[in-house]
């Protein structure tokens, strides 16, 4: 018999939070497992739709910012592509919120009856969107082929805006999910961030027409330096604007740790408020 | 003996109900609303009352290795919060606990399935809710589907299953568990009695031969006597007693007694009983009756929503909660407003019930839909022997009914050679 020793008292579950995350993975893992199969499940064209969606806008916002406002590409890139190579993250960022926004409230039948780190539930909405975002990457390589556009040899950093992108979601997603669980409105405020942000961040234009003295007040929105650094990656025609990715940086670092402390700070009561 | 496995030290859980405010819940719009007339002062901020409610007081307790506990005791005990703290999904207010050994809790069967998933996908995904680990779900996988009785059935989604289905697949996987520690909630109150015999047969087998440990919540005194060796009784949040479970048993039918009314001071519920007692013929509370006497229960319902074929179960219950007896009547008939409240009275002939100690269970519920209200085990009341021919054994248990008999002979005495 194993005499691994457990302790409940007030307070305590702080101490092994880490330790309990650990001893959680394979939950964690069942649990993004069955959100995938479940969202492929339901929905007939499965996972088309996370191709269908980006391709569409990616085709008005060329439509209408490239072709009828006529805004500069970066470079000989193809609008379409500059574009499409911003969509990628917002489109990870808008899915893992208004996904993860709703995860703990939509599992509150397994917050009440078992004991598990919370924080599995939102990572696990926000790793769904991840796999979102890899299927629609490849649409990305079969715009290469059409458009007959080479990327530049600066997409090996790639990695690091994704990991940079994954946590801007994680830590506002942590933030909104705890805070959905207390204000129950918050689910209507998040489709209309989602919504205005597509159109304050450099989604459907470069973040180059923005005039230079508003640029890094302009970066306190942690997509705007992602999106540059998707860009910078993919389509290597822009100069990286540092100064901007380090205020990105920055920011996503606060919110993870506010979320996460946020998060943690309210955890302890999600099974008796929920 | 070696160290208990589970120790609980001056354990307390508090809740503060605050009057005002109705939802569990608050909208950011409300919160936003009150902070600008506390600013503005248009509104004298309204004095709130708070209150503070102790689900669980003090406890202390000691189980040891291969225990099997009961928890007995009213709706609103604390039965539940203690499960909840001992499975750490709330956290205590004061006290502290000691666990040794892997605890798995089983609050509700079949928490986290998926009805688009099917059978095969929702044992993993069930297994790793409760614990499991893949290869532990893999290495029972056989084992689990033979259990539910489901082979046939094991890749179809569970939102096609039949509810006895669904139910067995959920215990199979729970009855699996192999942890040190199980922590069941009242979740044998399903499926079918044959199923649920062989549910109760695998819990006593996990704990007498594989010397795990087992807490069972349960209204049930008779499955809990027949599965449990010493019982806890809670009320309002305090032990009144633990130890061996027959008289934990005995303790909680006399608490029940010294209530013989049942008064609900919850009225947060859509339908509900308002009120229940046991009378004699001249309308006085009476908790002893003689066998010739008739039994008249009175109790009050009260209503807050439109008809809807609501109806109320009337059932006389032994002192182990087995239901004896059982009426049910269509409810819409007796209430033509949205809002009402009607007292009933049910009269039972005299008679019939034999010497021993009963109470009733009310319900109100929608037939395979909504439970709006359910008391089991309230307004207790014995029956004492006045002279009949029983007289001679009183106080041994010869059954509950007197049934109308006739004894002949059918030939004459002869000799035996």
């Amino acid at each position: 018999m194993s005499t691994s020793e457990l302790i409940i008292e007030p307070g305590r579950s702080e101490k092994n939070y880490w330790k309990d995350l650990w001893l959680f993975r394979e939950l964690f893992y069942i649990l993004s497992w069955r959100d995938l199969k479940v969202r492929y499940k339901q929905t007939t064209i499965g996972a088309t739709w996370s191709i269908i969606r980006p391709l569409l806008t990616m085709i008005i916002f060329t439509v209408i910012f490239g072709r009828v406002a006529k805004l500069p590409s970066e470079g000989k890139a193809p609008y379409a592509i500059m574009v499409y190579a911003a969509m990628l993250p917002w489109q990870f960022f808008a899915n893992a919120l208004s996904e993860a926004s709703v995860s703990l409230v939509s599992n509150a039948n397994l917050i009440t009856k078992i004991y598990f780190p919370r924080m599995i539930i939102p990572a696990s909405s926000v790793i769904v969107s991840l796999v979102d975002f890899g299927i629609s990457f490849l649409l990305m390589l079969g715009l290469f082929v059409w458009f007959q556009f080479l990327p530049s040899w600066q997409i090996i950093f790639l990695p690091i805006f994704i990991v940079l992108a994954f946590f801007a979601s994680f830590g506002i997603s942590l933030y909104v999910t705890a805070l959905n669980v207390k204000y129950r409105d918050f689910r209507y405020i998040i489709p209309f961030i989602v919504q205005f942000g597509l159109y304050v961040s450099p989604v459907g234009f470069s973040s180059s027409i923005i005039p230079a003295k508003w640029r890094l007040i302009y970066s306190l929105n942690p997509m705007v330096g992602i999106i540059d650094g998707f860009r910078w990656s993919i389509l290597g025609e822009e100069k990286m604007y540092w100064p901007g990715l380090m205020v990105s940086i920055l920011v996503i670092i606060i919110f993870c740790f506010l979320g996460f402390k946020y998060f943690r700070k309210t955890e302890r009561s999600f099974a008796d408020n929920i | 003996m070696s160290l208990p496995v589970i120790e609980v030290e001056n354990l307390s859980k508090k809740f503060v109900i605050s009057h005002e405010v109705q939802e569990k819940y608050s909208s950011l719009r409300d919160t936003i609303a009150k902070q600008f007339s506390q600013i503005t002062r248009l509104k004298k901020s309204k004095q709130q009352s708070f209150e503070e409610f102790y689900a669980l007081h003090d406890i202390n307790f000691q189980v040891h290795q291969g225990d099997r506990v009961g928890i007995i005791g009213r709706n609103g005990a604390g039965k539940s919060t203690l499960l909840k703290i001992l499975s750490r999904i709330t956290e205590p207010s004061n006290g502290r606990v000691k666990i040794r050994g892997r605890v798995a809790s089983l609050l509700e069967v079949g928490t986290g399935f998926h009805p688009e998933l099917t059978g095969r996908e929702n044992i993993f995904l069930n297994g790793a809710i409760l614990g499991m680990s893949r290869t532990e779900i893999r290495t029972k996988f056989d084992e689990i589907v033979d259990f539910a009785e489901i082979e046939k059935f094991l890749d179809t989604p569970v939102k096609r299953y039949s509810s006895g289905m669904y139910v067995r697949l959920a215990f199979a996987v729970a009855a699996h568990l192999e942890p040190e520690i199980l922590v069941v909630d009242e979740v044998l109150a399903v499926g079918d009695s044959q199923f649920q015999k062989k549910c109760l047969g695998k819990m006593e087998d996990v704990s007498k031969n594989q010397g795990r440990t087992v807490l069972f919540v349960s209204h049930n005194m008779g499955v809990v006597s027949q599965l449990c060796k010493t019982a806890i009784l809670l009320n309002k949040g305090s032990i009144v007693y633990s130890g061996n479970a027959d008289g934990a048993i005995q303790q909680y039918l006399n608490l029940n007694m010294t209530g013989q009314t049942y008064l609900s001071d919850d009225d947060s519920k859509d339908f509900y009983i308002k009120s229940a007692e046991v009378l004699d013929t001249n309308g006085n509370i009476c908790n002893n009756f003689v066998t010739s006497s008739k039994i008249v229960f009175k109790f009050r319902l009260n209503k807050k929503i439109k008809n809807s074929h609501v109806k109320l179960s009337c059932t006389i219950q032994s002192k182990t909660g087995d239901y004896l007896t059982t009426f049910v009547e269509e409810l819409d008939n007796w209430f033509s407003e949205e809002f009402g409240s009607r007292e009933f009275q049910v009269e039972y002939a005299p008679s019939i019930l034999s010497p021993n100690s009963y109470a009733f269970r009310l319900a109100i519920f929608v037939p395979n839909g909504i439970i709006y209200d359910l008391v089991e085990m309230i307004c207790p009341f014995s029956i004492i022997d006045e002279g009949t021919s029983m007289a001679a054994f009183e106080g041994s248990h010869y059954g509950y009914f007197f049934s109308n008999y006739s004894f002949v002979a059918l030939d004459e005495a002869k000799k035996v050679s």
